[in-house]
């Protein structure tokens, strides 16, 4: 026997497993306290000012959630993915090819009305980032390959080929020689509600659909048990390929619809740089919360509060944005490892531990 | 064309160190994707330290202390605190991409000083540099290279040859049978964690101190995600690991080589093209189905003896 001894909680009450999360977050601010103050700046200013940066005043507040808003449709997307233990981490050129799809639209079609024009170019991302995880799921679910290299891959060749779009074919006439694809008409861009875009209507229904999908449709069920085990999932006679094909294309498809909502609403125009590293960021959210989309909603509104307060002191504090990088992976790394102290009871054997004192 | 495939040589060595660092972690049952970070972390610290004390020794102490500790943080989490391999990973590019752009944010563009320049200059190796046409593509490199080769060397045997070795693979085709073989398996876990780490470490340095001889922001580029990719493709053997870098060393110096030949093709297309050929390699590799080539069995398992 030894003095500390590790075993697997059996069911763990709701309370305590928040109070935990609570205070692995805490230990990181704490953390990353130091961190800051190793690099030379005063965290009991960074820290206070990164939080007033983020929801100080309403129009900070709104920089939040319109970092929240790609943020959570992407996670969302990505969750779709995971909860079948397919790895997607294409989000980045899912979300690029959804844009570009969405770009085809509001360049080329003319005359229709605003509403009409909006749902096509919605339409054309979601096939377009669906398109772009078919094809990694379909040799998944043909042949085996594995999906995390090949989304990735995906990742640089979306960029590389928008990029190649943005300086040649794409290349506005009237941009005098800068690299820049024309800016969407009016008609391309989504309206306004209380002062921001409405993707957030938008990603607050994906939210409750997507969580109606996992929980309470036969497709969403046949994809987790796909991802529980593929072998229980032959047995009650699933048609695994299908279920791979489907959920990926949902996945891509969601990613694409962040692509639609950041050309139209944020950049209103195709650039390449527009998926700003929310393809990658969303793994995390959507692993944070647990696969779940409820609290995908949370979790990305805290992530998006770290993203602007980062941004925020850039500006108020001249700090550069990679220490809001460094302290954003120190967060995560303290929360990740908190993640073992939800499933595992640490024993420390008290009599074993007397015994070794007394000799 | 020698000359090209020279270059060629000098372009895989990154990915080289990178591939192999993660080939020797994989083997013991970890998947980490945290390349790209590790060796942003080796390159900036290698440069900063090699320029600071123009000694060449600093400068590749710090590239291996620096992919070293990198990985540590994440053997610390996946092994000893079972967090998912994936998400660990990727955050540990997040923190190492964050961590090299701030240190190295008032290096960019300052050029490595002379004493290291010369140090790693290129040197015609006496009999091996005369061989006709393998001589001057292999053997009149930098000392940067000579070492690559020997750690392809070491590796192999080490991987193959030895009972280090063997107990390795042990570990990663199943922990719980290693085990209970008496192997201590969290000790041989972290050990080539922390190797592996420290040669995608080597593999960032010599991006900053050799091939660009600068530092710049985001110098990497991918290439740590490449090698991760390379490790299917070479069906963790280190062997393999050399040829494919040296292939996507040269597709990645292609599009250069085409424009000063006077042959006109977009940048953008031959920029795509290690990306595209990665996925190629990776559906080809995933048909054949000889043993030798199938990953650990064990492989981003994490394991849990009291769960056994």
């Amino acid at each position: 026997m030894n003095i500390i001894s590790i075993s697997k909680r059996e069911d763990l009450p709701q309370k305590k497993e928040w109070l935990i999360r609570a205070l692995a977050v805490a230990l990181s601010i704490v953390c990353a306290g130091l961190v800051i103050r190793i690099l030379g700046y005063n965290p009991l200013q960074v820290i206070p000012s990164m939080v007033s940066g983020a929801v100080g005043t309403e129009i900070r507040l709104q920089q939040t959630i319109l970092k929240a808003i790609p943020l959570v449709v992407t996670s969302l997307g990505i969750l779709v993915a995971f909860k079948m233990k397919f790895w997607n981490i294409g989000g980045e050129g899912q979300i690029i090819m959804g844009a570009l799809g969405a770009s085809y639209v509001a360049l080329n079609i003319e005359g229709l009305p605003k509403f009409a024009t909006l749902i096509l170019m919605m339409i054309a991302a979601m096939i377009l980032g669906g398109f772009w995880a078919f094809i990694p799921a379909f040799f998944k679910a043909k042949m085996g390959v594995n999906e995390t290299i090949f989304t990735l891959m995906l990742n640089y060749i979306a960029i590389k080929f928008v990029t190649y779009l943005q300086y040649g074919p794409w290349k506005s006439p009237d941009s005098q020689g800068f690299p820049k694809v024309a800016t969407f008409s009016n008609n391309a861009i989504l309206p306004k509600l209380f002062g921001i875009h409405i993707g957030w209507i938008i990603a607050l229904v994906l939210v409750v659909l997507v969580h109606l999908f996992i929980n309470h449709t036969k497709k969403g069920y046949e994809i987790t048990v796909v991802g529980e085990s593929q072998e229980t999932a032959r047995y009650a006679g699933m048609n695994i390929s299908q279920i791979i094909i489907v959920a990926t294309l949902i996945s891509g498809g969601l990613c694409g619809l962040t692509g639609m909502i950041q050309a139209s609403a944020v950049e209103k125009t195709l650039s390449a740089t527009l998926s700003g590293g929310y393809g990658f960021t969303a793994i995390i959210t959507a692993w944070f919360a647990r696969l779940n989309a409820i609290a995908v909603l949370f979790v990305c509104i805290a992530f998006a509060i770290l993203l602007q307060g980062g941004a925020y002191i850039q500006i108020s504090m001249q700090i550069p944005a990679s220490v809001a990088d460094m302290i954003q992976g120190i967060i995560l790394f303290f929360v990740l490892g908190s993640e073992f102290f939800l499933q595992y009871r640490v024993n420390i054997n008290r009599k074993r531990l007397n015994a070794k004192e007394v000799a | 064309m020698d000359g090209f495939l020279a270059a060629a040589i000098v372009a895989s060595m990154p990915m080289m160190f990178a591939t192999i660092g993660e080939i020797i972690t994989e083997k013991s049952g970890l998947l980490n994707l945290g390349v790209e970070g590790l060796m942003l972390m080796g390159g900036i610290m290698g440069f900063v330290l090699g320029y600071e004390t123009g000694n060449p020794w600093m400068a590749i102490l710090g590239a291996i202390l620096a992919g070293g500790v990198g990985s540590l943080v994440y053997a610390i989490l996946t092994i000893s605190l079972r967090a998912n391999q994936v998400v660990t990973g990727l955050t540990l590019t997040i923190f190492g991409a964050g961590f090299a752009s701030f240190v190295g944010k008032t290096y960019v563009g300052l050029v490595v000083p002379p004493a290291l320049k010369e140090f790693f200059a290129r040197i015609h190796l006496p009999i091996l540099g005369d061989i006709p046409f393998l001589g001057p593509i292999f053997f009149r490199q930098d000392p940067f290279i000579y070492f690559g080769y020997l750690v392809v060397l070491v590796s192999s045997i080490y991987l193959y040859r030895t009972r280090f070795g063997l107990n390795l693979k042990a570990v990663g085709e199943s922990a719980a049978s290693a085990d209970a073989s008496g192997i201590n398996v969290t000790l041989y876990k972290y050990l080539h964690t922390c190797i592996g780490g420290a040669l995608c470490g080597l593999g960032g340095a010599y991006m900053s101190l050799v091939m660009m001889s600068s530092w710049q922001e985001n110098i990497v580029a991918g290439r740590g995600w490449i090698a991760v990719a390379l490790v299917i493709f070479a069906s963790w053997n280190p062997v393999k690991a050399m040829i494919g870098s040296f292939l996507f060393g040269g597709l990645s110096i292609l599009g250069f080589r085409l424009q000063s030949m006077g042959i006109n093709i977009s940048q953008y297309w031959v920029d795509m093209l290690p990306y595209a050929a990665t996925i190629l390699i990776i559906i080809l590799s995933s048909r054949k189905n000889k043993k030798e080539n199938q990953p650990p069995a064990d492989l981003s398992n994490p394991y849990f003896r009291e769960e056994r």
